[in-house]
């Protein structure tokens, strides 16, 4: 990044001017251009994502309720947290729906990418075809879902004699956070599979010429060329599918609304209700600020073991 | 929806060359060696998408009395009527013109100030303040939504924010993280003599930037613009909490809404329900090789 000293030099052999005012001139008025590029964005950022971060954690600290007066009551709000059954099962509901749908959102995006990289015909259309659920409303899908999982798969069950399956699985408080998995998959998969499509594109060729040449088996080849290759893709997926799904709310208003009972209420879910309806404020940003506590140690906890993994050619 | 019946012929035919997967040995035997087995798999696969698509469709097309059975079975009569109940209901047009302002303000604003930021920071990463600002970004990008959800929501109100206006805004200041991010990379690629070089013309540094990096930028701009549109257009959760009229709800804010009024009226619901789908789709029927691509790009950073 020499642009700066570049211009310099520039203006040092430009003819007929006081070379040295011209310079001082031009590099302070060129660097000032640059801070008014980013400053009042960053105004911006402070007054809408920094301050309100800060707020909340500032109210955490606080019996706020949303409206009215409020007294500092210190960590109470952290300790309460802590007994508080409908906080510690969303964390339950939470964290199992967020691992099991990150992995199954992997698993089977990184086997559709393969076959969408495979030489297959129509390659391109199938490639449409497979994005569409990314373009498709998150919360609207989850009302298609409902309605198919609530009539639809029930006749299924009963065709095949399965109990479990002869009723809605999302009335069933032991099921319903399949359903949510379900859902939520099927319309996650479309984004990571065009991220693992991207990785795919990166390896070369020859590499798997020379392994075929070696008598590899397609399956050793992709343990011992693919999916080395493409680690980095894997562990952006992972991290950014996790992260996302601990955050899951839309799908899970459209579908069971935290129900049955509170079995798979969310804690985006929680922090809305009690912040918005209950009067729970102060209460809820605590719960906020442990979230995000819990969020960033996974996330970096998950870069530390993923990258241990990644190679590069 | 019949599936984007994109005509995959010409488009296949450049496919093997423009990305070039593994496999890309031998130019000759590729085209030859289609595996028929797989491309059955994968047209298999590919109905895990398209049948709810499918029901979606038929479903908004029958009327009530039509609902027993699989529920996958053809409408034995087009009832369209569906369609006009829900767009009366939902007063679909101001809904929809909500929506577009709200996306299109998102994604017009997003492109011509997120650029610019991460355009000066990319060309001074070397000073402390633009280093610190690049990080500042990037850690925000782990704080969750629903920490500021509360409190944005009361400060929005107290700016008299609390509208469309405000909605877009925020997707901008919010999509500054992950866009100052892939913008940067990708300028850094740029070599900075064609700046040099404008400015030695007595460009200053605002008309660089327009005239020469931003025309630069075409492609990481359709990836960012792309990615806006989808998340403005499909969001939930901040115009739920940050618009306070119910005279500016968006398209699924108002499917939210109306949810107790669909009551079992599946039908309409799901008139609905397609024609809040329908304006995305449409635009990604002509545009989905642009999208995947866009969005791939992004991946890649």
């Amino acid at each position: 990044m020499t642009m700066a000293t570049n211009i310099l030099k520039r203006n040092r052999t430009r003819p007929g001017l006081n070379a040295g005012a011209k310079k001082k001139y031009s590099v302070s008025r060129t660097s000032r251009t640059f801070y008014w590029m980013v400053v009042p964005a960053l105004i911006l950022f402070l007054i809408l994502h920094t301050l309100p971060t800060l707020t909340g954690m500032f109210f955490s600290l606080t019996n706020y309720a949303g409206y009215g007066e409020w007294d500092f009551v210190g960590l109470k709000n952290y300790a309460n947290l802590f007994k508080d059954d409908r906080i510690l099962s969303s964390y339950g509901f939470t964290f199992l729906f967020a691992v099991t749908t990150t992995i199954v959102v992997n698993v089977g995006a990184l086997f559709i990418a393969i076959l969408l990289n495979a030489k297959i015909k129509y390659q391109t259309a199938f490639r449409g075809i497979f994005f569409i659920p990314n373009i498709l409303s998150v919360l609207i899908v989850g009302y298609v879902f409902n309605y198919l999982l609530s009539n639809n798969l029930p006749l299924v069950g009963q065709w095949l004699g399965i109990d479990w399956l002869s009723t809605s699985i999302l009335a069933n408080p032991d099921l319903a956070w399949l359903g949510i998995v379900g859902v939520t998959a099927w319309q996650s998969i479309a984004f990571s599979v065009i991220i693992y499509l991207a990785g795919l594109q990166t390896v070369p060729g020859e590499l798997y010429e020379a392994a075929s040449l070696d008598g590899a088996s397609s399956w050793k080849q992709f343990w011992s060329i693919t999916f080395p290759l493409i680690a980095g893709f894997f562990t952006i997926n992972m991290v950014l599918a996790l992260k996302g799904l601990l955050q899951a709310f839309d799908q899970i208003v459209a579908l069971t609304n935290g129900g049955p009972g509170t079995s798979t209420e969310s804690v985006a879910m929680v922090i809305y209700r009690g912040g918005f309806q209950g009067g729970e404020y102060g209460y809820q940003m605590a719960n906020s600020v442990v979230y995000l506590v819990v969020i960033v140690v996974l996330s970096l906890l998950q870069m530390r073991v993923l990258q241990r993994k990644e190679v590069d050619i | 929806m019949s599936a984007p019946t994109i005509n995959p012929s010409p488009r296949d035919a450049q496919a093997p060359g423009t990305r070039g997967g593994p496999g890309a040995q031998g130019k000759e035997r590729r085209r030859s060696s289609i595996n028929i087995p797989l491309t059955a798999l994968v047209a298999v696969l590919s109905l895990t998408i398209l049948v709810p698509l499918y029901f979606t469709v038929v479903t908004a097309l029958k009327s009530p009395d039509q609902l027993g059975g699989t529920g996958f079975e053809l409408p034995t009569s087009i009832h369209l009527e569906n369609f006009a109940k829900a767009w009366e209901l939902t007063n679909f047009p101001h809904a929809l013109l909500i929506s577009g302002i709200v996306t299109v303000g998102a994604v017009v604003l997003t492109l011509v100030t997120n650029s610019l930021v991460a355009y000066a920071i990319a060309r001074n990463m070397h000073r402390p303040f633009f280093k610190a600002l690049y990080y500042f970004f990037i850690a925000a990008l782990f704080v969750p939504f629903p920490i500021i959800m509360l409190p944005v929501t009361k400060e929005m109100a107290v700016l008299g924010l609390d509208n469309p206006v405000g909605l877009f805004l925020l997707y901008t200041v919010y999509g500054l993280s992950f866009n100052v991010f892939v913008y940067t990379a990708f300028i850094k690629s740029i070599p900075p003599e064609l700046e040099e070089a404008a400015i030695m013309d007595g460009a200053s540094v605002w008309t660089t930037f327009r005239k020469v990096i931003f025309p630069i930028l075409t492609p990481m701009n359709a990836t960012v613009g792309i990615l806006t549109c989808m998340w403005a257009w499909n969001d939930f959760l901040l115009p739920l909490v940050i618009l306070s009229d119910p005279n500016t709800r968006t398209l699924p804010l108002v499917q939210y809404v109306f949810q107790g009024q669909f009551n079992t009226d599946y039908t309409t619901a799901f008139a609905s329900y397609l024609m809040a789908l329908a304006p995305l789709l449409l635009v990604y029927l002509f545009a989905q090789r642009w999208v995947i691509s866009g969005v791939m790009r992004g991946s890649i950073k």
